[in-house]
């Protein structure tokens, strides 16, 4: 299908719709709580306190758009964290060897899933679920169950700076990454090798796509991407925790789906990963900001994520 | 299909020596002396480091009285905790010392070992049932008081917000019912905003940038416990611990370095190592035949920046 046929495809228009009207409608409600809710110094927060969770669902779309799904994606945030902090704080090595050892761990992990799925003949489901454990173990085991700290200045600005004195700079490396995975999915080969993969595995391989290496770079890409949110969390404490990321797959997983793409694979777009993620912050900020009690904050949540996934299935049938 | 069975013959056997090269690094420095006493620790949880130092605690006593110490993560999983103890009691310990994920949980595990006759110590959270020799906790309620007091003592008088535990917990609860007690004492401080942040410092930081979104006029923050008072830190930036007081609790290392560079202002110690090292000497008695008290407090110190220097190691 050419992108122009995508681009204007009525279903893709309606699950692109959907959840970024809910996202709307949940503003609008908000707006009228709260009177700190709609200015710029708020939206910036919510941009920074997803951040993290964004950039993990976002690698997370490439896998459930395969018909995947990887459950490791928060211990291999905190492992990569670990992995940078113990670099650059008690190995005391050069920043950028420090970034590649945290990135590439991140990746590393990310491509023992994609072996255990394709060599292994694991499903998705068991390996990244054993990942899950192993990777928070050697998150622990590296760092002795301490948080790693101090992070270096820079990498402390990625986390708290701004651009032009107003734009926080976590929000400027999630829109890269959103950038990056709409042009992932768009417009290279593994991308739509993705959405064929997704939509019929048996097709896609009888018509000449190698699905075994192309699952190993789906899982090494949610790993590389699970490693930028490790680092970007780290830099925000400014420290690496060893339990930082700790049921974060759960919101990524979340956010991909309130986004309207299918957990049998083939439909999602990172955008509607973002307006998914989108949500899940709005919520929290307004909760907060409204000072609801934490035991209601937990019903809310869970109703909504309930309404919005209904409401975006619903609209589709019709 | 043959090949396949090898393979998983081949991962079975990797796994068994795995697990071999792992026991025995772990058993590595355990002498082999025939009476000596086996006393074993379950923990909630060591991916916190209070739990870290509680076990340190635990080991460095058994060390200097030459007891064999056996210690078990549960991960924060009330089940698994179950199964640790009951292979605790399979294995014929002398003691059992544990620290509940969970107060009403761990009732049935603390009635198997009960039944085998082997005592039971509960650390940082006590049971509600099932015999336990004894209960080594901090003094959470007033530890709370002593926070609040601070922070009255620190901000002078205004609006302050609190940073709550996870919900239902008993450190939250006796916390936060200590904090409100020393609210309540007093009338310049105004509590504006009281809001979860799960006792982790991700969401410190958000919950505490939503909470000053919400309430310009914040000047003083009390985080029941250090990491979500370290997440608050980094969401007042240049504003922690001087505009804006920061309190919390625990004293774990990072928390008295913040204290230290005058980012936070006071931090209620509890001391974990002491904890661990007192259900160690408390499990020798107890199976030695002496008696013991049925609860034993553990204190609580209130840090400030003029005696952080005692507290960092």
């Amino acid at each position: 299908m050419s992108s122009i046929a995508r681009r204007i495809n009525p279903r893709g228009l309606v699950s692109r719709s959907g959840p970024l009207g809910g996202l709307i409608l949940l503003c609008i409600v908000m707006t009228i709580l709260s009177p700190y809710f709609l200015t710029f110094n708020n939206a910036f927060n919510v941009g920074t306190q997803i951040a993290v969770v964004a950039i993990l669902a976002l690698g997370q779309t490439f896998v459930i758009v395969s018909g995947g799904i990887d459950l490791s994606v928060g211990s291999v945030l905190g492992l990569s964290g670990i992995v940078f902090g113990w670099a650059t704080a008690v190995a005391n090595q050069p920043l950028p060897l420090a970034l590649a050892l945290g990135l590439g761990a991140g990746a590393v992990a990310g491509l023992t899933n994609g072996v255990l799925i394709t060599l292994g003949n694991l499903p998705p489901f068991i390996a990244t679920l054993a990942m899950l454990s192993a990777a928070r173990g050697l998150a622990l085991v590296i760092s002795g169950g301490q948080p790693l700290n101090p992070i270096p200045g820079v990498i402390q600005t990625l986390g708290s700076g701004d651009l032009f004195g107003f734009v926080p700079l976590p929000v400027i490396l999630m829109l890269i990454m959103w950038a990056l995975t709409i042009g992932i999915l768009r417009s290279t080969y593994p991308g739509r090798c993705m959405y064929a993969i997704g939509g019929n595995e048996e097709a896609s391989r009888l018509s000449g796509i190698n699905v075994s290496r192309q699952k190993l770079f789906i899982y090494t890409l949610s790993g590389f991407f699970a490693a930028i949110a490790g680092v970007l969390l780290a830099a925000r404490l400014a420290s690496a925790q060893p339990q930082a990321g700790f049921t974060f797959e759960l919101d990524a997983i979340a956010a991909v789906v309130i986004g309207g793409a299918s957990l049998a694979g083939g439909v999602g777009t990172a955008s509607g990963t973002l307006v998914g993620a989108l949500i899940l912050g709005v919520l929290r900020n307004g909760l907060n900001l409204l000072n609801v009690s934490a035991f209601w904050q937990q019903v809310v949540i869970g109703v909504v994520i309930a309404l919005a996934v209904m409401t975006d299935t619903l609209r589709r049938r019709k | 299909m043959r090949m396949s069975k090898t393979m998983l013959l081949a991962v079975l056997a990797l796994g068994v020596l795995a697990m071999t090269v792992a026991a025995s690094c772990q058993r590595g420095g355990a002498g082999a002396g025939g009476s000596q006493k086996k006393i074993a620790l379950s923990i909630s949880t060591l991916n916190n480091p209070f739990f870290i130092g509680l076990r340190d605690g635990a080991q460095k006593a058994a060390k200097d009285s030459n007891v064999k110490l056996e210690v078990s993560d549960a991960q924060n999983d009330a089940s698994q905790q179950q199964d640790d103890i009951q292979n605790f009691v399979t294995q014929q310990f002398d003691a059992i010392l544990v620290n509940p994920v969970d107060s009403k949980a761990i009732v049935p595990a603390i009635k198997a070992a009960n039944n085998a006759n082997v005592p039971v110590i509960a650390l940082d959270r006590g049971a509600d049932g099932g015999k336990i020799a004894t209960v080594i906790a901090s003094d959470n309620v007033q530890g709370g008081e002593m926070a609040g007091k601070e922070l009255a003592k620190l901000v002078g008088s205004g609006n302050v917000a609190q940073l709550e535990g996870i919900p239902g917990t008993a450190p939250a609860r006796d916390r936060g019912e200590g904090f409100k007690k020393a609210m309540d004492a007093q009338s310049s401080l105004k509590l504006v905003a009281s809001q979860t942040a799960n006792f982790d410092r991700n969401e410190g930081l958000n919950v505490a940038q939503n909470i000053l979104q919400a309430n310009q006029a914040i000047k003083g923050i009390f985080a029941q416990n250090d990491e979500m008072a370290l997440g608050a830190v980094q969401a007042l930036k240049d504003r922690a611990g001087s505009d804006v007081k920061v309190v919390g609790f625990d004293g774990v290392d990072d928390a008295l370095k913040a204290i230290k560079d005058g980012k936070m202002n006071s931090t209620i110690a509890q001391q974990p190592d002491k904890m661990g090292a007192l259900g160690v000497e408390n499990a020798m008695k107890v199976i030695d035949g002496k008696s013991v008290k049925k609860s034993i407090p553990v204190d609580v110190k209130l840090v400030t920046k003029d005696n952080v220097s005692d507290f960092l190691k």
